[in-house]
């Protein structure tokens, strides 16, 4: 590598003047100097805030940090713990209760939203719908309102009195209790599917637009119905699309936090540790304990990362 | 493709029918589709609607009468001169920390996206492949994973709970550079860079005049991704920043929200809030939803 990459860069550097004397040198030099000048600031940056603290989370989670007399007056050990905080954070029942409950949420809240934004973005696309640019603008609205303020405003169309949702049920009879053990979780579903389903169908109406027009007239001309187009041209190729928000909504499941948290101070069937973030943010400020935080923190990365890459995986072999 | 292929014979049959009939199912389905789209729409603006109408009542008037309905009073100027001086116009401190924090950071990440991305594109080094790679694993990396080893990391370095304990993490956009990338790659020409080589001009020259135009697409969508990422975080500033004079938005309004058990009149305050909090970004979700879309599939069809 060392050898033929100099002499790469001179070739492509050199051809086009031909020998120009004392210009050949200079020339490589600078081109092999500038990519990394470019990427200095971010690749800094990048070290400082996703490697650096991804190595701190590792190297925390695996140490135990003993305080010395009654309020840790007496000094502060630190020694290599193998895999304590890891067994400790998995004892814990609540934080493998949060999990499930994740997994939970996210087998109904995943496909509800997938589903939803396809329908969406194949309504908006279709020759049919009035309006387009005004629908688009209204369901993507949300996106801009912050997760905290969405939940804010939804959680003054749960609470009991405030509610005209609530006021409007009445009316036939009906008396739902949006905040309950059991209904809580659907509450913070429909905030989460408020929030992004306009976001995720903008990417899919994206890619929708990428179809090529001939494709559509082809398969009118096949006498093909819309339903047809739908399944056999629009489905197949706006598969990239779907795989992209299937991705990112499950990343963003086991990373449910704000809405979980804000709607805590209205719905007392929502505990500390009711999503796995609120568990480690838990565990880190209110009980002081960072290494297991750390150990809960590297837990959900992980069981992100399996879960994308195992989508990923499955949604490869069943295109091949 | 192969099933469309049967349908073939299909065509003369669909021909022979009466040019009426597919007109009308044409207006039946167009009526079908849009009225769908209405009722989906009311979903979606409901509770924007009712912020607005919440904003105008009094606290006794927002229990008594109908969430969806205004109330006879209409206390509107009152509720919003309220939320401005309140504790000493804190909250257009919040909006201005808000402004600064994703101001500032997506117009800088985007610009070390830019930078990040076309170095990547356009030349060939050693261990470009693992930079990338290491950087698309970012992309997957859960934001909130990052933040309590950063808080750490910043408590030791003595910069939590300052401006730049929200600010620097802000700074890094690793879809931004993946964005770049693969805009690079496609609209920047070689040959071009080569030419302005020619001439004479610096690489980095080069990338600040012929780069960074080429890339000006790319560079919109990236900057609105980093702006509302940035506006829209919670946990970040919740982890870093325990001084209520630099909260954004979002921390100041739970803030506020949080009292309302104990405080009813904040329940004026928070809906006064939230409605003025949501009308900058929600104006600008409905403009610039237009220039949105072209960047965002860049990286997806790949």
């Amino acid at each position: 590598m060392t050898t033929t990459h100099p002499s790469d860069q001179q070739q492509r550097g050199t051809t086009p003047q031909g020998n120009t004397g004392n210009r050949v040198p200079r020339r490589p030099k600078a081109q092999s100097r500038a990519p990394w000048i470019l990427l200095a600031p971010f690749l800094a940056l990048f070290l400082l805030t996703f490697i650096l603290p991804i190595l701190v989370a590792i190297a925390s989670s695996f140490t135990k940090v003993t305080r010395k007399g009654l309020f840790g007056e007496a000094g502060v050990t630190s020694e290599f713990a193998w895999f304590s905080n890891y067994a400790q954070a998995l004892s814990d029942g609540n934080f493998v209760a949060s999990i499930g409950r994740m997994f939970l949420f996210g087998i109904v809240q995943v496909p509800v939203m997938i589903i939803l934004c396809t329908v969406l973005a194949l309504m908006l696309e279709s020759t049919s719908a009035r309006w387009p640019g005004f629908f688009r603008a209204a369901y993507f609205l949300p996106y801009g309102v912050p997760g905290v303020i969405a939940t804010i405003l939804w959680s003054f169309l749960y609470v009991p009195g405030l509610s005209p949702l609530i006021d409007i049920a009445g009316m036939f009879g009906l008396e739902p209790d949006f905040l309950g053990p059991n209904t809580v979780l659907w509450s913070i579903a429909n905030i989460v599917l408020w929030s992004y389903a306009g976001y995720n169908m903008l990417i899919i109406v994206a890619q929708l637009k990428t179809i090529p027009v001939e494709l559509y007239e082809a398969a009118r001309v096949d006498g093909a119905t819309t339903w047809r187009i739908a399944r056999s041209i629009q489905l197949p190729l706006i598969k990239p699309a779907l795989v992209l928000t299937t991705v990112f909504s499950i990343i963003g499941t086991l990373q449910l936090f704000a809405e979980a948290q804000v709607l805590k101070t209205v719905a007392p069937s929502i505990d500390s540790q009711y999503t796995p973030n609120l568990s480690a943010y838990s565990t880190a400020f209110a009980y002081n304990d960072y290494n297991v935080a750390a150990a809960q923190a590297v837990l959900i990365a992980a069981v992100a990362l399996i879960l994308s890459f195992a989508f990923l995986k499955f949604s490869n072999r069943k295109s091949s | 493709m192969t099933t469309l292929k049967e349908s073939r014979p299909a065509p003369p049959a669909a021909g022979k029918q009466s040019p009426n009939k597919p007109q009308r199912r044409a207006r039946s389905s167009t009526i079908i589709v849009t009225g769908l789209l209405l009722v989906v729409a009311l979903y979606f603006l409901a509770p924007v609607y009712w912020v607005l109408v919440a904003s105008t009542k009094s606290t006794a008037d927002l229990f008594s009468t109908n969430g969806f309905w205004f109330a006879p009073t209409f206390s509107l100027w009152h509720n919003i001169s309220q939320v401005l001086t309140y504790d000493g116009g804190i909250f257009v401190r919040w909006f201005a920390n808000s402004v600064i924090y994703a101001g500032v950071g997506a117009l800088l990440a985007t610009y070390f996206a830019a930078a990040g991305g076309y170095a990547l594109a356009k030349y060939e080094f050693r261990g470009r492949n693992l930079v990338f790679g290491t950087i698309l694993a970012g992309v997957l990396v859960p934001g909130t994973a990052t933040a309590l080893p950063l808080f750490l990391l910043f408590s030791q370095l003595g910069i939590a709970n300052t401006y730049a304990s929200v600010l620097i993490p802000s700074l890094v956009s690793p879809f931004g550079i993946f964005l770049c990338r693969i805009y690079a790659q496609s609209t920047v020409d070689s040959a071009l860079i080569e030419a302005a080589r020619i001439d004479g001009a610096g690489e980095l020259r080069i990338f600040h005049t012929i780069g960074l135009k080429l890339l000006t697409p790319a560079l919109v969508t990236v900057f609105l991704f980093q702006l509302v990422g940035i506006w829209n975080n919670y946990f970040l500033p919740l982890v870093m920043l325990s001084d209520v004079e630099l909260y954004p938005i979002t921390l100041g309004l739970n803030n506020w929200l949080s009292q309302v058990d104990r405080l009813p009149e904040f329940y004026e305050l928070t809906t006064g809030g939230v409605l003025l909090s949501i009308i900058p970004l929600g104006i600008a979700m409905v403009i610039l939803q237009r220039f949105w879309r072209g960047g965002l599939t860049e990286g997806s069809v790949k």
